[in-house]
């Protein structure tokens, strides 16, 4: 049995200790905002926050989660007004949407911690966050527009 | 897809009182020329039904072309929702289930989203349906006034009598109008009289890809669901000699490990514990016939198969006598590699199969095909096995296959539980239906003066045609010479040829399909032809479009918004294209610079005519989306064969561009009031050619086969 903090709330999981937190957030939590792209930490798709740090949870064991408040998609914002998801409208970010999830965590990471970034600053923080439809330079623009908000 | 269409053949209208109080429009589609499914045969034709009113004002449009994040979600509601004056606050959406009464005129009735074929297949029946469910309405608030009915008008939901300043919600009328014949005609509205089309409403789609609660394919659950992955021959074509399966069973959480048509499925608990079980499974595998093959022998056949004339695709003048009779020519030679589609979501399909009846969730391209395959494998009769779709991560043609499909229902059966079979991205990318592999030989001839006298192309390739039936008698595959046997400029004499073969390697529909192929090959060595005349690559082509008005339109307009011939920053270069595809005519300008072999793309500017445009910012978001995933192709994408297997696995070594090397895109939509065209595609098939043109132009040096690599570029710039 782990025991984690997701979202705020906690949840006993009987799950192997070596099972990705990924897999424990999606399969038996039932979050399944949180997407699986890869498994080895090279798309992006499975972003959360451990402690407010972005992380991939595909290569994350629940072992090693500890005390750590891990935060998801459905986590950010009750009411879908956090400034990012607002920005991700206004600018019609996503196509298919499957990675839209995992980019959108990693914004939040890049923009909690540096509230007016640069272009070279998004290259550095979301360039691990692959989007298959190509939405880049849109996400670029919603990025800069809830840094403004 | 020049596929021909049904859209003009009659559509019988039919009108049911919903349960419930509402209003029900759709048409009976009219026997399909022998191209009635597996369902149709096993009659299931039932009424066809788009739009439900309900008492409560709600419309609701039924949505038989699947969201992959081109936009039909919202595109498809707006074509209806124009022709009744609805109220686009209360569309409402559902999704349609496999039925051959949801079909696509352009695919003769089967339910299929590909081919940038929504708008081209369903904008006649979806604003007939419209229009026919308002003039109802109206005739029924005609009735309730004792008002003729031409002293009517609607708007947003409602219809009006001026004259008497009377108001009535289409909900309160739904009932009566149900009752009312059928009318014969309807006539659709003038351009200028929209309201809906034409402008970029924000997609229905988006606020939940915000928040986590869009439902893909891999985000299903089902009560007792278990999950499987399978585990298939590396090799095409290979099979399960045996396997022992007592390692993976030892795994806790692992239920039941069997074998299916694709495999071994190892079905689990969860995700986590299936993934263990399948890396500890042991199988031998009789690997099969193309266990020996390598990408360098497919080469080397496609060659041999080039030294011969292929099939005649359009002969024009005498192309070998003007070669022959010629100041000059020469001849070059170029490939395309085999491609993944990569959909960031990877396949997966849940089934729950029962002795009765057999349901299946999935995120699939293609309703026909899915409930195809769901009948094959489950042995149960048509109307017992349903479809259920959800959002698809992505689609790009891998998902209008069914593999996925067979893979659960098989587990589901062989588990006697719901089962979602999940692929890893290793098996995604290895056991794709790739974008073909090709092998082109181009020749032209110049007069003294350095001018065009002669084009011809040789294509080697898999027959895309034969995945969907067969090659026409002439043995020439249309859909791979997209773009080549269409090519637009004035040049006398003109040949291009066609060769078909197949080693064996799965081979489908990849975003932009042969134009992908002859978007990189033909405009690449029309450049070529432009700097050989000694002729700027813009007024070359311009001056060659004679018989093309919309195309040299598009070519003006994107050589004047990228600022084509202005001066560009030290080191910089731009290079243009332009291709007919799906209906749509793209142009694009690509500026690039090249340091020590390394491409980057600064800017790339799109013109497109593509008809009228029912939302001009999804015409962007796909100029966008598609032009990245040509470049990604163009730059990165190479999927090579080795003792019959696929090579790469990951996105490690299928690489994809990334935040930091996307360049912005600009697009310019040049206004039409032609047919729409298709819009999902174009700009991935013309995105090469821009490229290779601006990095020719950058460091004199052409690129003849992708992707292209650093090695070839290295100390040219
Ligand atoms: S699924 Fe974790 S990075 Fe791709
Ligand atoms: S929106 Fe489809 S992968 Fe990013």
């Amino acid at each position: 049995m782990v025991s984690l903090t997701v979202n705020g709330k906690q949840y006993d999981v009987d799950v192997a200790l070596d099972m990705p937190l990924l897999w424990a957030i999606r399969d038996t939590i039932g979050l399944t905002g949180t997407k699986f792209g890869c498994g080895l930490a090279q798309c992006g798709a499975c972003t959360v926050h451990l402690d407010g740090q972005p992380i991939r949870s595909c290569m994350t064991p629940v072992s090693s989660v500890g005390a750590k408040k891990v935060t998801t998609i459905e986590g950010i914002s009750p009411t879908t007004s956090h400034a990012l998801q607002v920005a991700w409208i206004a600018e019609q970010v996503p196509q298919c949407g499957y990675c839209q999830s995992g980019q959108l965590m990693s914004a939040a990471a890049l923009l909690a911690k540096n509230p007016k970034p640069t272009d070279a600053d998004i290259d550095a923080a979301m360039s691990g966050n692959i989007c298959r439809c190509g939405t880049y330079q849109r996400i670029r623009r919603a990025i800069h527009r809830a840094a403004q908000a | 897809m020049a596929t021909p269409s049904t859209l003009d053949r009659r559509t019988f209208l039919k009108v049911t009182a919903a349960a419930g109080g509402g209003l029900i429009v759709g048409g009976y589609l009219p026997d399909l020329d022998g191209a009635r499914t597996t369902a149709e045969a096993a009659g299931l034709f039932e009424p066809n039904v788009w739009v439900k009113i309900g008492a409560d004002d709600s419309v609701t449009i039924v949505l038989s072309q699947l969201e992959m994040g081109q936009g039909v979600m919202t595109s498809m509601p707006m074509l209806l929702a124009e022709e009744l004056d609805a109220d686009w606050a209360r569309i409402k959406t559902e999704w349609a289930p496999a039925d051959p009464r949801f079909g696509n005129p352009n695919f003769g009735g089967v339910q299929l989203t590909a081919g940038s074929n929504s708008v081209r297949g369903m904008w006649k029946i979806l604003r007939e349906s419209g229009a026919t469910a308002r003039a109802m309405l109206v005739a029924a608030a005609a009735q309730t006034w004792s008002v003729p009915a031409n002293s009517l008008t609607t708007e947003k939901g409602e219809v009006v009598h001026k004259a008497t300043n009377r108001r009535v919600k289409y909900g309160a009328l739904a009932d009566k109008a149900a009752a009312l014949p059928v009318p014969k005609g309807v006539t659709l509205k003038a351009p200028k009289d929209f309201k809906i089309i034409g402008q970029s409403l924000p997609r229905l789609d988006i606020p939940e890809k915000v928040n986590g609660k869009a439902e893909f394919g891999l985000d299903v659950q089902r009560p007792g669901m278990l999950i499987a992955r399978i585990v298939k021959c590396p090799v095409f074509g290979g099979k399960v000699a045996s396997f022992n399966a007592d390692k993976a069973k030892a795994v806790p959480g692992v239920r039941n490990v069997v074998a299916i048509g694709s495999g071994v499925a190892v079905v689990a608990d969860n995700y986590w514990a299936a993934s263990k079980g399948a890396q500890v499974l042991e199988v031998t595998w009789d690997e099969g016939k193309l266990a020996t093959l390598n990408s360098a022998d497919i080469t080397k056949q496609y060659a041999q198969l080039a030294a011969q004339p292929g099939k005649i695709a359009r002969n024009e003048g005498d192309t070998d006598a003007a070669i022959k009779g010629a100041a000059k020519s020469f001849e070059r030679v170029y490939e395309a590699p085999f491609l993944a589609h990569a959909t960031m979501e990877p396949m997966n399909c849940t089934a729950d199969v029962r002795p009765d009846r057999c349901e299946v969730w999935v995120p699939t391209q293609g309703q026909t095909a899915s409930h195809q395959a769901a009948i094959a494998a489950s042995g149960l009769p048509a109307d017992k096995v349903k479809i259920y779709t959800t959002y698809l991560g992505g689609g790009f043609g891998r998902r209008g296959e069914a593999d996925f499909v067979t893979d659960a229902v098989e587990s589901a059966k062989a588990a006697g539980k719901p089962v979602k079979v999940v692929w890893t991205r290793e098996d995604d990318m290895r056991h794709d239906y790739y974008r073909p592999v090709t092998y082109a030989r181009m020749w032209a001839a110049t007069d003294a003066a350095g001018k065009p006298v002669a084009f011809k192309m040789r294509m080697v390739q898999q027959s895309l045609m034969k995945r969907l039936g067969s090659l026409p008698p002439n043995g020439v595959d249309f859909i791979s010479l997209e773009g080549a046997a269409t090519l637009p400029y004035d040049i006398p004499n003109i040949r291009v040829e066609y060769t078909e073969t197949d080693p064996g390697i799965p081979y489908g529909f990849w975003r932009s399909v042969g134009a992908s192929v002859t978007g990189f090959v033909v405009e690449g060595f029309i450049d070529e032809l432009a700097a050989a005349a000694g002729e700027d690559a813009f007024e070359f082509r311009r001056a060659r479009l004679s018989r093309h008005p919309r195309h040299k339109a598009v070519l003006e307009l994107v050589a004047e918004k990228s600022g084509w011939g202005k001066p560009l920053a030290q080191g910089h270069a731009r290079g243009i294209a332009l291709l007919e595809c799906f209906g749509t005519i793209v142009g694009q300008v690509a500026e690039v610079s090249v340091t020590n072999g390394a491409v980057k793309v600064h800017k790339v500017w799109c013109a497109v005519d593509t008809g009228w445009v029912i939302s001009p910012d999804t015409i962007k978001a796909q100029m966008e989306g598609g032009t990245i995933y040509g470049l990604t192709a163009a730059l990165k994408g190479e999927i090579t064969i080795q003792s019959g297997r696929v090579v790469q696995r990951h996105f490690n070594d299928y690489q994809m561009i990334r935040h930091n090397e996307a360049p912005e895109i600009e697009t310019h939509i040049v206004a039409s009031a032609e047919a729409p065209g298709g819009i999902g595609e174009p700009s991935t098939a013309v995105a090469a050619g821009a490229l290779v043109n601006a990095i020719a132009a950058a460091t004199g040096k052409r690129i003849y086969k992708l992707p292209i690599r650093a090695e070839q570029l290295r100390g040219t710039a």
